[in-house]
């Protein structure tokens, strides 16, 4: 493309996105005169080398719209809304002219009659003003087409000094002039053939001003060219523009030029013009493969300058050590300078957007409001690059699903005004880039609806996903909640894109909304793509690069040194300052293997911080840190997260990059308080939900003893000598009453002295105190309880902790203490209308059905458990009725969601109460159980809360 | 399935000519001769130092600097399925480029460069191990030797890591 024009192209478009941003400005400010000269300006500039260039139809909409602002700033029109809409709209014709020039260098074939019409009508709106219209109509009208003429007369008169400045052939200018100029002018518009006449008494002037310094030197530079076209500039004839002339400086002139040439009246444009030049004069533009290429070639001399660093590293004694160091300082410095020239604002990517929410908001007819924070953040251009475009889309979405319609948003309390927030800053090297609305929310119900309909998950999957899990499905392809589809979005594409766009630069995305209440998104993104810094350790004879910007600190622990590291189940641990680290041992997280087994006599841990997670890698061996460039990694390797690229070394070998993020989800824990994307959470979720607080103790023989700590109601210390015995039955006196003890490793007999551990079982009104050997520990555990037992007290055996343990069965021993303490007694609370109430539990595991029954008899119910939803409605069939069904929620096949809806439409059972009992407890899981027809929602490990909602739900029930 | 025969060829050869030989890196492994397409070989390397990548697939024995670029080595003996080398056998590698990314084929042996006619051409039987037929585009009937064509594209993809 020509340079001319390709410089045009780019100048023009920044300065139509610097008057996006000031006109919507302006139409805040309405008074602002130095806001309006400016805009002005802009125009002025826009048009001005239009018809510079030869570009008829962009100038004609250029010049209607600088009517409108004329007449603006002259006071004759009021900056309202239709007036800047109707310049914006005449922006977007430039825009999507320029679009279309920058791909086929011609302007496209169109018609602009109607806009410009509109434009002018506007202009002279003010003449069908009864007060001092028809006085101002004359010039108003004229004004353009004097303007017109002045335009294509200085864009002639410039064009010729260009070329003058330009061309060193000193053949062309004579003949120029001589030609007619119909022939050689057609570029330059029509316009100025007819109307040229009107303006050269104006227009000679200020070119000769401006090219008079030039002549000067002409003759004694061998520039005989330039003296002999001197006298061109009072030829009225506007000549071709021919050759390329000095990028930005022709800009530059032009502006001048006007400035001068414009009637005199307007001082304020000339002063801008200098401005401008000034500001040239301290900024040059320079492509940005330049750069990039600038950029890749510091970075292979940051390589080499490593390489020749680790040379002389070896030979103490060098000669070019001295010069080396130098040479590695003013590398670092380069470095550091290419590095900022790469730089940007992340404003830079947000200009559009106040532009993009005004019209939105009148096209959706909403009040909304842009708020920009930390727009002078930097960040690697590249990066920014990525970003824009996923950015204009987000605050698109927030402004057309986020933000409700000012009535709604009024009814509902909310100020009328819309927000949409961006905020922009720094956090542990990476830039976080948030885009807030107070709007209505996600309605995760919708979403889940939408991801049923869309096939991309089944009914049941859906209710079984959490609500973070539901919320990425925005992220999938194809997917809108927007129930129709405006011209702004709800058309599904998008924020997949979105989310592909981010995640290419190795940033996340991760959303939070509540209902009602506005959504938040939240960008992670690295800072730049290029060089870092990184420690270099190695494990198992390899070596692999940690990003230093994770690294928290480095700890030698060594079994003699003061850190040492310890050993929980074979888990390494280290104590930190008063706390335990959790360690990671980069060998079995890569799988390496060592090729000679021995226990090593010290390693290194690498304490890293992933968002608030701190943990230690465990390596072998530390090096020293070297500066490196990233490189992706080959496609094929990209699923490993675990590494977030490789590099080139000094010594010319290859290193992969550690992704510490990646080492710590790989290890499966990752921090509670960082939402990672919900696959994760929700597989630990579901984990989380079969953990079991147990017991452990023991009592007779060396194998641990276990039993759930929610059965037990306290744990006591006897006094041996406070025992008494009952019926040869060992007893003592507990909160006055008379307390059984039941010995439960049979053979053991109490000692006269000393003290005795005591689990204390309890009811309401009666204890039982289980006697064991010593109380060791309380763990958290999945219990997977193996049910082969034949012995009597055992429920079975599960490995806890790593050791096999027995666990026992707490109903046993209760019976031992009380024949009937599963009977039906006669108690009030537990017996309502006279007969006992009869629960139906249902639940997968073996495990808490064989814990729940006993609690529950305890309690007074007559429990029948199943293993599932199915067979629970199998029973339903058989006849059997039921007081109240208490059910799980995680089942397969079917899960507790499910039956409740199942059940609230069954004939016969549609009625009965229905309670959860779930590990997940937060409000929204406790509100989706409502939803889903349960009566209440019970913490699962609360056997108190599960009694007293039984019985508070019957209660209602009578 | 000579309609087949005859399509697949036509695309092999692209340009108009009867009967146009196309030249091929001949390499070796396990006493069968492979080609693969001159155009796409950018270098042939002898035994290198690769850093192995941990949590790889096995077919990846590691990533290798060829000139500041990093490479990234496929064994291709165990993506035919075949035992790995043995210990103190050396290697040689052809270095090729899909999606502009370097990739060395570690083979056992690198030898001339062949001139294939196309009526030589053949698709690859269909009894051919599922792996090979994946992986090569046909074969080859030489006088003394078949060779088999390698396809570089379908080569870099196993399993659900595609090289896209």
């Amino acid at each position: 493309m020509d340079d001319l024009l390709s410089e045009f192209l780019t100048e023009t478009n920044e300065n139509l996105s610097v008057l996006d941003s000031e006109l919507i400005k302006l139409e805040q400010n309405p008074n602002d005169p130095e806001l309006l000269g400016n805009i002005f300006r802009l125009v002025h500039t826009i048009k001005g080398t239009c018809g510079f260039l030869g570009l008829p139809r962009l100038e004609k909409v250029a010049h209607a719209s600088e009517n409108v602002l004329g007449e603006i700033r002259s006071g004759n029109l009021l900056v309202d809304q239709q007036a800047v809409t109707l310049i914006l709209e005449s922006l977007d014709c430039i825009k999507s002219i320029l679009l279309t020039l920058e791909k086929t260098e011609a302007e496209p074939e169109g018609d602009d009659s109607s806009l410009i019409q509109r434009l002018n009508d506007l202009a002279q709106k003010r003449a069908s003003a009864p007060t001092p219209a028809a006085m101002v109509a004359a010039p108003a009208k004229s004004a353009p087409s004097i303007k017109d003429a002045e335009a294509a007369a200085v864009a002639a008169a410039q064009a010729e000094i260009d070329r003058l400045l330009a061309d060193d052939f000193p053949s062309p200018p004579p003949a120029a002039p001589a030609a007619p100029p119909a022939a050689v002018a057609p570029p330059v518009s029509q316009a100025p053939v007819s109307q040229a006449p009107v303006s050269p008494p104006q227009v000679t002037q200020p070119p000769a001003a401006v090219v008079a310094p030039a002549p000067s030197p002409a003759p004694q530079d061998d520039f005989p060219p330039m003296a002999a076209a001197s006298p061109q500039p009072h030829s009225p004839e506007p000549i071709e523009v021919e050759g390329p002339a000095a990028a930005g400086h022709n800009q530059h002139m032009v502006g001048q030029a006007f400035g001068v040439g414009d009637d005199s009246g307007h001082g304020a444009l000339g002063e801008h013009g200098g401005e401008s030049s000034a500001h040239a004069a301290q900024s040059i533009r320079v492509s940005v493969e330049l750069l990039e290429n600038l950029m890749t070639m510091v970075s292979e001399l940051v390589l080499t300058r490593n390489q020749l660093l680790q040379i002389v590293r070896r030979n103490k004694e060098s000669e070019f050590a001295v010069p080396l160091q130098r040479l590695s300082q003013v590398t670092s410095e380069l470095q550091e300078g290419v590095m900022k020239t790469r730089m940007q604002p992340v404003g830079n990517a947000w200009a559009k957007l106040p532009r993009l929410i005004r019209d939105l908001s009148l096209e959706l007819n909403k009040k909304i409001e842009l708020q920009m924070l930390g727009a002078e953040t930097e960040l690697d251009r590249q990066v920014l690059e990525y970003i824009k475009d996923p950015l204009t889309h987000m605050v698109r979405n927030s402004a057309d699903h986020g933000i409700e319609p000012p009535d709604v948003r009024v009814a509902i309390g909310k100020p009328e005004m819309g927000r949409i927030t961006l905020n922009a800053f720094h956090e542990g090297g990476h830039i976080l880039i948030e885009i807030s609305d107070d709007g209505k929310g996600l309605d995760i119900a919708k979403i889940r609806q939408k991801i049923v309909q869309s096939g991309l998950a089944l009914d049941t999957e859906v209710q079984m996903m959490s609500d973070q899990h539901v919320m990425q499905y925005i992220f999938r392809a194809g997917f809108s909640t927007a129930s129709r589809v405006t011209a702004v979005s709800g058309r599904g594409v998008g924020m997949d894109v979105v989310r592909t766009n981010i995640e290419k630069i190795g940033g996340t995305i991760e959303m939070s909304s509540r209902f009602g209440r506005g959504s938040t998104f939240t960008i992670k993104i690295p800072l730049t793509l290029a060089i870092v810094s990184a420690l270099i350790v190695e494990s198992c004879g390899e070596r692999f690069a940690v990003p230093q910007i994770s690294v928290v600190e480095l700890v030698r622990a060594a079994s003699q040194s003061e850190h040492k590291i310890e050993r929980i189940h074979g888990t390494p641990v280290l104590r930190l300052r008063e706390r335990l680290l959790p360690l990671v041992s980069l060998e079995k997280v890569l799988r390496l293997d060592r090729e000679v087994h021995h226990a090593r006599e010290e390693s290194f841990i690498i304490v890293a911080q992933v968002g608030t997670y701190n943990f230690g890698i465990m390596v072998d061996r530390v090096f020293d840190t070297e500066e490196i460039v990233v490189k992706p990694v080959s496609p094929i390797l990209r699923h490993l997260s675990i590494f977030s690229g490789n590099t080139i070394l000094g010594d010319g070998s290859v290193i992969m990059i550690l992704d510490p993020n990646g080492v710590a989800s790989s290890t499966g824990e990752v921090m509670s308080n960082d939402q990672q994307i919900s696959d994760q959470s929700q597989a630990r979720e579901i984990q989380s939900g079969d953990r079991t607080t147990l017991l452990i103790f023991r009592a007779g023989g060396a194998t641990p003893k276990a039993v759930p700590l929610s059965l037990v109601a306290r744990l006591e210390e006897i006094d041996n000598t406070t025992v008494e015995h009952s019926n040869s039955r060992p007893m003592v006196q507990y909160r006055g009453r008379l307390m059984p003890l039941i010995m439960l490793d049979s053979e053991k007999i109490l000692p006269n002295e000393g003290r005795t551990p005591v689990l204390v079982f309890s009811d309401e009104s009666r204890s039982m105190g289980l006697v064991v050997d010593e109380i060791v520990d309380i763990i958290e555990d999945v219990v997977e309880v193996e049910l082969l037992t034949d012995r009597p007290g055992l429920m079975g055996s599960a490995i806890i902790a790593g050791h096999a343990t027995d666990v026992i069965d707490a109903g046993y021993y209760l019976i031992q203490a009380y024949g009937d303490w599963f009977g039906n007694r006669n108690s009030s609370r537990m017996t309502i209308g006279n007969y006992t109430k009869k629960v139906l539990l249902v639940d997968d595991s073996p495990f808490f059905r064989n814990l729940l029954t006993p609690l529950l008899s305890v309690a007074g119910f007559e429990v029948t458990a199943v293993e599932s939803p199915k067979a629970a409605l199998q029973i339903a069939e058989k006849g059997f009725d039921f007081d109240i069904i208490v059910s799980d929620i995680e089942m397969p096949v079917m899960n507790g969601f499910e039956f409740a809806r199942v059940l609230r439409n069954h004939p016969r059972w549609s009625k009965t109460p229905l309670i959860a009992l779930s590990a997940h407890t937060a409000p929204e899981d406790m509100e989706r159980g409502r939803e889903s027809g349960f009566n209440d929602y019970v913490p699962k490990f609360d056997r108190d809360a599960l009694v007293r909602t039984l019985n508070e739900t019957l209660m209602q029930r009578v | 399935m000579n309609e087949m025969v005859v399509t697949k060829t036509r695309n092999l050869s692209r340009q108009d000519g009867r009967d146009k030989a196309e030249q091929y890196v001949s390499i070796i492994i396990e006493n069968q001769i492979f080609g693969v397409p001159v155009l796409q070989v950018h270098d042939v390397l002898g035994p290198q130092r690769i850093t192995r990548i941990p949590l790889a697939p096995p077919e990846v024995a590691g990533s290798l600097n060829l000139r500041g670029r990093i490479v990234t080595a496929i064994d291709v003996r165990l993506r035919l399925g075949l035992p790995s080398r043995k210990e103190g056998e050396t290697s040689m590698s052809v270095v090729v480029e899909h999606h502009n990314e370097f990739y060395s084929l570690m083979v056992d042996s690198v030898g001339e460069v062949l001139m294939l006619k196309e009526s030589e051409f053949e698709r690859s039987p269909a009894t051919l191990e599922h792996r090979w037929r994946e992986v090569s585009n046909g074969i080859y009937r030489l006088d003394t030797q078949l060779v088999v064509v390698l396809d570089v594209t379908r080569l870099l993809q196993f399993g659900r890591f595609e090289a896209a």
